[in-house]
């Protein structure tokens, strides 16, 4: 059997050029459907990893995906704001352990700016319950300052005592500037390969500071108060943009939920994170399907290519297997030829894709991070990946199986008499 | 023409008293397919240890298919046919094809070579099938290269850049001189060639019989040699026609060329 399989290889190492082409689409093909699979579970990861500890997110009333994502994932806008009374009003709720508010709506060359409370840095929880760690420096103190993701510090190169200017919208290049009250950088956090990495936290007040004498998202003129001005104002916040609850037992969240979703001042909506994140999944389950389905038969053009060339060569290998059969191969033997071949290119096309594949999602993972704020595990197969990789090695057997037989019959009926 | 009475006279009968045919077919009746009618019938045929014998017969007469029953690619329907005396009915498809590797080496008419091996991986590919051929050769790969060697030097074929060229590069004789050099490694029983000169001019004809014959000789390999050129038929020991041990009346050859 070893002898057959060297045979093979030479055989395959004598028709290099189309055998390569077959190798590299095989491999391409494979490449495509385990990074899909691979995108698709990770992406999965990284959004559930987002949020941990939290039982339930608050925010105006809208569709739980909407407030999900904006809320935490920081993709898309709020319609509306909560008024700062609600906030409390419901913080007060039997059963709520702790709260954090979130206030949207401004950013910093591109990266978004999130209005908190120092709590946050002390119960904000991510992956597996794991807490936010600071690289270096101190959660905010002053009005006038900010704690950095440590993407954001990363990749604009910031420091501690760096000064920065928050610009109001979240665009890359915003209209309008909080140029008159500059903030200074205080704390970098550790990387949490969430959305914490590309933010900027800020205290509420500052949010409030910044925005004082603007009316409808544009400052008014001649309304201009400097920052120490506003200092000794003593700011309270009028509205935020939703909240983290935390309760005393999970028992009680579905009582605190519909509490929220019937309260009376104000139509708001509570959703449970785990739930909002099953609802986003068949919402998107649908595409991946249609993209895993499409890679797959990607993958089936692939090995339809390989049979292609099985195939076609059949008819000039009539000779070599009589010859073969000659010295004394039997028919198993050279039907194992051609098996041999067909598994020799199949596992060198999953080989190649495999390589493909982690070479593209190394250059990917700090694209994906920068661009989507998406974290990618690059980590060994999963069970369902080999699986992947083992039905595709079973396909190109299969896929063998047909020239295989036939030359299998062939050497069978030819004898010593060879066509040509 | 001096060798042919040489070749005859070591091939002297007395030698083969008391020893197995070769070769032993008896009420042989073979067809490709139930329908069709039988294109071999031969009644008893046998070939005797040392011979170097010439099957002779027209195009389509059924030379091959023959061959195909003597290595016992094909089973007859009906008759024995006993190799080396081993009767091929006795024994599974397996192991009339490991019969084949240990015993038999086969020359085709042309093509004979793999196009992806080299030379000297084409000579020594039988001893990839057969353990009994690589005892033979000595078992080591070193002096297995070594025989495949000799062999190649002793059919003229010694130049080394000769040996590096690719298979489907070497010139027909060239080629068929390569084949015999893989018929004969290992020292195989029976030595069988299908028109392996048909490609060849008249000279090269004669001049690659004389190196067929002469390992054949040394090794002690009977030759059943088979072609529907007749003119070659005066330098062997032994000629038959095909037409006159085969009495199908389908498989006369008439109509092709
Ligand atoms: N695999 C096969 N299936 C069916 N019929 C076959 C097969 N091989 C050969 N035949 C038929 O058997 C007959 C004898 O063929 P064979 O090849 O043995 O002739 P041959 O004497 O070797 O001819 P040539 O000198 O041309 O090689 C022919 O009529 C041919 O059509
Ligand atoms: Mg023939």
């Amino acid at each position: 059997m070893r002898n057959i399989l060297l045979l093979a290889l030479k055989s395959l190492r004598n028709r290099k050029f189309t055998v390569c082409l077959t190798i590299i689409s095989i491999g391409l093909s494979v490449a495509l459907l385990l990074g899909v699979e691979r995108i698709r579970t990770e992406s999965r990861n990284s959004f559930t990893n987002t949020i941990s500890g939290a039982d339930l997110v608050v925010g105006a009333r809208s569709g739980p995906i909407q407030l999900l994502l904006y809320s935490v994932f920081r993709i898309g806008y709020a319609t509306n704001n909560i008024s700062w009374e609600s906030y409390q009003e419901i913080s007060a709720f039997q059963d709520v352990s702790w709260v954090i508010p979130i206030s949207l709506g401004d950013s910093h060359r591109g990266y978004r700016v999130m209005g908190t409370e120092r709590n946050y840095f002390n119960h904000f929880s991510y992956s597996s319950e794991q807490k936010l760690q600071f690289a270096t420096g101190v959660p905010f103190n002053d009005l006038y300052e900010a704690v950095l993701g440590s993407e954001v510090a990363r990749k604009l190169g910031y420091g501690l005592g760096k000064s920065i200017v928050l610009s109001h919208g979240a665009g890359e290049i915003s209209l309008i500037e909080h140029d008159d009250k500059p903030f200074t950088v205080v704390g970098i956090l550790s990387p949490t390969g969430t959305p914490v990495d590309q933010t900027i936290h800020v205290s509420l007040e500052s949010i409030e500071a910044i925005h004082i004498g603007w009316q409808g998202g544009v400052p008014q003129a001649g309304a201009r108060i400097s920052a120490d001005q506003v200092r000794r104002l003593k700011l309270k916040p009028t509205s935020i943009t939703a909240f983290l609850i935390k309760l005393d037992s999970p028992i009680a969240t579905f009582k605190v939920q519909r509490a929220i979703n019937e309260y009376r001042e104000e139509p708001l909506t509570a959703i449970l994170p785990g739930v909002a994140l099953q609802q986003l999944w068949q919402l998107i389950g649908i595409a991946e399907n249609a993209l895993m389905a499409v890679s797959a038969f990607v993958v089936v053009v692939g090995l339809f290519g390989m049979l292609t060339t099985l195939m076609t060569s059949l008819n000039e290998r009539r000779r070599e297997m009589a010859i073969l059969r000659s010295v004394g191969a039997r028919p198993a033997h050279v039907f194992s030829l051609i098996i041999g071949e067909a598994v020799l290119v199949t596992a060198s096309g999953i080989a190649f894709g495999i390589i493909l594949l982690y070479g593209l999602l190394l250059m990917a993972q700090p694209l994906l991070i920068s661009h989507f704020g998406l974290h990618i595990n690059i980590s060994f197969f999963s069970s369902y990946e080999l699986l992947l990789i083992g039905i595709i090695l079973i396909a190109g057997v299969v896929a063998g199986l047909v020239p295989g037989w036939k030359i299998y019959r062939y050497s069978l009926n030819d004898g010593m008499t060879i066509k040509t | 023409m001096q060798d042919q009475t040489a070749l005859k006279s070591t091939n002297s009968l007395s030698s083969n008293i008391g020893t197995e045919p070769v070769i032993d077919l008896t009420g042989l009746c073979f067809s490709y397919s139930e329908k069709a009618s039988p294109i071999l019938e031969i009644d008893r045929f046998q070939v005797h240890s040392g011979e170097m014998l010439f099957i002779m017969g027209p195009s389509g007469s059924g030379k091959s298919t023959l061959l195909s029953i003597i290595t016992g690619i094909l089973l007859p329907q009906q008759g024995e046919v006993k190799i080396l005396g081993q009767s091929f009915s006795q024994l599974s498809g397996p192991a009339r094809d490991r019969f084949r590797a240990d015993n038999i080496g086969y020359i085709f008419q042309m093509f004979n070579l793999i196009p992806y091996l080299s030379v000297v991986e084409n000579v020594i590919l039988p001893c990839q099938f057969s353990s009994s051929r690589k005892k033979r050769t000595g078992n080591h790969s070193s002096s297995i290269r070594h025989e495949a060697l000799r062999l190649l030097t002793h059919l003229n074929l010694q130049d080394p850049g000769l040996l590096s060229q690719p298979v489907v590069e070497l010139s027909v004789g060239q080629q068929q001189r390569v084949a015999a050099a893989r018929a004969l490694i290992g020292h195989p029983k029976l030595v069988i060639a299908d028109e392996p000169t048909s490609s060849l001019d008249t000279e090269h004809r004669e001049s690659f019989l004389r190196l067929l014959f002469d390992e054949c000789l040394k090794s002690g390999a009977t030759l059943i040699f088979v072609s529907h050129d007749t003119t070659l038929a005066s330098l062997f020991s032994r000629v038959i026609e095909l037409k006159k041990i085969n009495m199908a009346p389908g498989a006369s050859g008439g109509g092709k060329t």
